[in-house]
C-alpha cells in the first residue's frame, strides 16, 4: 500500500460532480487508478436516506456500485476522486462524500447546461471550493468560459475553464486548477 | 467437481454480506469517512477464534495504513459491511482509525502546494 508505517500519512477527497454522462467517470480514469467500490443502500419509495429500520418490507436493499480514484502524490500523502452518483435518488450519499473533501470539480456540458445546476448550489451552500470545467463534447458548440460563468452565474474569481475529460493532461490541468483554488481559499480564510 | 467450477463471481457471494457481520447492520463504525486511515494498532486479538477471514485480510491491509475506501474495494465487499467489520476491530483495539478531519477541509499549505506539484509531475 501507499503509506509508509514511519510517516503520519494524509488522504485528501477531490470530488468530481455534474450530470448524469457528463464525463464524471472519465475524467477520473484519465488521470488515476481506479478502483471500484460497492455500497449497499437501503431504498424506499418515499426518499432515501432515512435511517429507519422499522417497516423494512417497504424497502429493499441495492448495491450501488461507484468508483473512485487514487493518485499517489509520494509515500503517505494520497488524493482520492470520487464521483458523485448522478442520478438523483443517490443525493443521500453526497453528504457523505463531501465530508471533508478538499474541493470539487464541477463538470459542465453546455448541450444540457441546467443539469449542473444542482451540484453548483449544494457545493455552494456547503462552502466547499469547487471549480467549473466544460467538457467539449464533439459536436458541442464552443463556448467561451466567461459565456459559460455569465449562464451559471458564478462569482468572478471562480475558476471556470474548457477541458477534454479523455486526455490525461487536460484532467491534469482541472485537478490542478481545483488545489491552486482550494490553496487560494484556504490562505483567503486564514488571513 | 471443486466448488470452483460451479461458483464463479457470477453466482455472488458464497456467504451473503449480512452473515459475514451477523446480521448487524449497525456497529461502532458506521460513520467511518471512505478515506479515514486505519492501522493496525500491533495489539493481538484475545482470540484469535474472534477473527474472522474478512477481518484478518483487513489486519493485513492496514499493516502499512490503508483508507476505507481502499479496503472495501480490496476486499470486494459492500461498504456498510466493512464498516461494521472495522468497527468490531476498532472496538477490540486491533485498529486506529484517523478520521479526515484532522487533515481535511483545512490541510495545510503545504500539503496543498505538495499536491499542486505532484498533480503537474503526473
Amino acid at each position: 500500500m501507499a503509506f509508509a508505517p514511519s510517516d503520519e500519512p494524509v488522504a485528501l477527497k477531490i470530488l468530481v460532480a455534474g450530470g448524469f454522462g457528463v464525463g464524471k467517470t472519465t475524467l477520473v480514469g484519465a488521470i488515476s487508478e481506479i478502483r471500484p467500490l460497492r455500497t449497499e443502500e437501503v431504498l424506499s419509495d418515499r426518499g432515501v436516506g432515512v435511517d429507519d429500520l422499522d417497516g423494512v418490507e417497504t424497502k429493499t436493499t441495492t448495491t450501488v456500485a461507484m468508483d473512485f480514484g487514487r493518485i499517489t502524490i509520494r509515500e503517505g500523502l494520497v488524493v482520492y476522486l470520487f464521483g458523485t452518483p448522478g442520478q438523483e435518488r443517490f443525493w443521500f450519499m453526497w453528504d457523505e462524500l463531501s465530508y471533508g473533501a478538499l474541493g470539487a470539480v464541477v463538470l459542465a456540458d453546455t448541450r444540457r447546461l441546467t443539469d449542473c445546476f444542482p451540484s453548483i448550489d449544494y457545493f455552494e451552500q456547503r462552502g466547499t471550493p469547487f471549480i467549473v470545467a466544460v467538457n467539449c463534447f464533439d459536436g458541442a458548440e464552443r463556448y467561451e468560459p466567461d459565456d459559460v460563468r455569465i449562464a451559471l452565474d458564478l462569482d468572478p474569481d471562480l475558476p471556470v475553464l474548457l477541458c477534454d475529460v479523455r486526455r490525461r493532461a487536460s484532467a491534469k490541468v482541472v485537478l490542478v486548477t481545483l488545489v491552486e483554488h482550494a490553496l487560494k481559499t484556504l490562505t483567503a480564510t486564514q488571513r | 467437481m471443486t466448488r470452483k467450477e460451479w461458483l464463479d463471481d457470477d453466482a455472488g457471494p458464497v456467504v451473503r454480506p449480512f452473515a459475514l457481520i451477523g446480521g448487524r447492520a449497525r456497529s461502532s463504525g458506521d460513520d467511518l469517512d471512505l478515506i479515514a486511515l486505519i492501522t493496525t494498532t500491533g495489539a493481538n486479538p484475545r482470540d484469535r477464534a474472534d477473527i474472522s477471514p474478512e477481518q484478518a485480510h483487513i489486519l493485513e491491509l492496514a499493516a502499512e495504513t490503508s483508507s476505507v475506501a481502499d479496503i472495501a474495494s480490496d476486499l470486494n465487499l459492500a461498504l456498510g459491511v466493512v464498516r461494521v467489520l472495522l468497527g468490531d476491530l476498532q472496538d477490540q483495539g486491533l485498529v486506529r482509525v484517523r478520521p479526515p478531519a484532522q487533515v481535511a477541509p483545512l490541510p495545510s499549505a503545504r500539503i496543498l502546494k505538495e499536491v499542486i506539484n505532484g498533480l503537474r509531475a503526473l
